[in-house]
């Protein structure tokens, strides 16, 4: 992989997008993996927290954005709260889900979800994923 | 504490639905001890997840309207779903720290709202404020040594900065709440880790990936029943026990109830409306073998 540092000023325009949406500085992240090893989630995840970030630093945002991991994250903020460097990154995972639907619609459709699991599920599931899958 | 004023209350619409056992013990803990929970009128729903995204308002106009129906009410709002919870008080956070963002919503809304609201959740106001010694005082059916875990998950506890609600990597509330009720919590792991929360939704293996630990963690600290105050943990965990009993031969199928169910019955609640015939790990034997349900 080539990897050209650009001088600030000349930031990739989705980099800046996702630091905009998020309200992060996505270059502090100092890649301790602190959060994928406390992710919850990680062990059914493509990348790794850490590697999504990772990513979004070198402006490789579209890959960001074809990651499974953006759609895993339970945005239950253990990384947020132990991250050392304070990235919130659940902020982070937020603006590139956003970012992906603006450009492809809804995640998971509403009216493709089954009817019994609709009638299982508590109310709040179905609102939260909601608000996470669509757009 | 008692005779204390009817105290507004936020059920929330899980609790009206799925869920109702939980509003219904609430309510009945709240009574028994003297201080009855009065439904805000005209409530909307909060969304159920707090967003994100720094300029997606348009998320905060739920709850904020929650807020300002609230204040009409009062200066406290007692909530017990964790993520109405989190969702109401995370938005009361931010209206009252950034004037720009609460100005724009409170246009959106057409209302006024000045912050000045506590948004609490009831396990806080029984712990702090009505006391576990007046608990351990109204107590009708003493939980005797019940070995229970108490979860906590993550709505509760996180951000801490903005929930403010217990320390957030080693929460005691509902532990000791359970103690005085006498019952004997058990210390296990993961009891503020995520049960997977609405992953379900897209993904029954990373809901799954998220429960299987937690449950493993409780099943192994041999605890006999599992308390939360989140309608989604309760599923979630209640939920996910039939496919983790099929993969790990060790696993010992748990009851999850709501904690307010558990003491409910300990204050003499006789459990009508508490719904335990719809939670997928029956707890009515349990509940019977320890005298809490007739049967
Ligand atoms: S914990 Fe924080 S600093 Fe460490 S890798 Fe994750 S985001 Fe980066
Ligand atoms: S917020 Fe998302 S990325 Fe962070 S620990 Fe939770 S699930 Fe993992
Ligand atoms: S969290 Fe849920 S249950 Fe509570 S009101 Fe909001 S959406 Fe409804
Ligand atoms: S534990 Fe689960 S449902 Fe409960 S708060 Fe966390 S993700 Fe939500």
């Amino acid at each position: 992989m080539k990897v050209t540092l650009l001088p600030e000023g000349l930031r990739p325009a989705l980099q800046q997008r996702v630091e905009e949406a998020s309200g992060q500085n996505v270059l502090a992240c100092y890649q301790c993996g602190k959060c994928s090893a406390g992710c919850p989630v990680a062990g059914v995840m493509d990348l790794l927290p850490n590697q999504v970030i990772r990513l979004v630093q070198l402006g490789l945002v579209e890959e960001a954005l074809t990651s499974q991991t953006i759609w895993y994250c339970a945005a239950c903020l253990t990384c947020a709260a132990r991250c050392p460097k304070g990235v919130d990154l659940p902020r982070v995972m937020e603006a590139l889900r956003e970012l992906a639907m603006e450009r492809s619609g809804d995640h998971l459709p509403p009216d493709r979800l089954p009817a019994e699991a609709l009638a299982e599920w508590p109310q709040q599931a179905v609102i939260g994923g909601f608000r996470k899958y669509t757009w | 504490m008692q005779n204390m004023e009817a105290l507004p209350y936020f059920p929330g619409c899980t609790l009206k639905q799925r869920a109702a056992g939980f509003d219904r013990s609430a309510r009945d803990v709240f009574s028994a001890l003297g201080s009855p929970l009065a439904e805000l009128p005209g409530w909307n729903c909060c969304g159920a997840t707090f967003p994100l995204t720094v300029e997606n308002l348009l998320d905060l106009t739920g709850p904020a309207r929650i807020l300002v129906s609230a204040r009409a009410e009062g200066t406290r709002l007692a909530v017990a779903c964790a993520a109405c919870y989190n969702v109401l008080r995370r938005t009361n956070h931010l209206l009252r720290t950034d004037a720009e963002k609460r100005e724009k919503v409170c246009l959106f809304i057409e209302s006024e709202y000045d912050g000045d609201l506590e948004v609490v959740h009831i396990l806080e106001l029984l712990h702090r404020e009505i006391g576990c010694g007046h608990v351990r005082q109204a107590l009708r059916r003493p939980l005797e040594g019940l070995r229970v875990a108490a979860y906590y998950g993550c709505l509760l506890l996180r951000p801490a900065a903005e929930v403010g609600f217990d320390d957030p990597e080693s929460p005691v509330l509902l532990d000791e709440l359970l103690a005085a009720a006498g019952a004997a919590p058990v210390s296990y792991p993961h009891r503020g880790e995520c049960c997977g929360g609405y992953l379900a939704v897209r993904s029954e293996e990373a809901a799954l990936e998220a429960s299987k630990r937690v449950l493993m963690a409780i099943s192994a600290a041999g605890a006999e029943v599992v308390v939360t105050s989140c309608p989604l943990c309760q599923y979630n965990l209640d939920r996910r026990q039939a496919a983790i009993a099929r993969q790990e031969a060790g696993f010992r199928p748990v009851p999850v109830l709501y904690f307010t169910q558990l003491l409910g019955l300990a204050l003499g609640a006789d459990g009508a409306g508490y719904r335990l015939d719809e939670h997928h790990v029956d707890p009515r034997p349990l509940l019977k073998e320890r005298g809490l349900v007739e049967g």
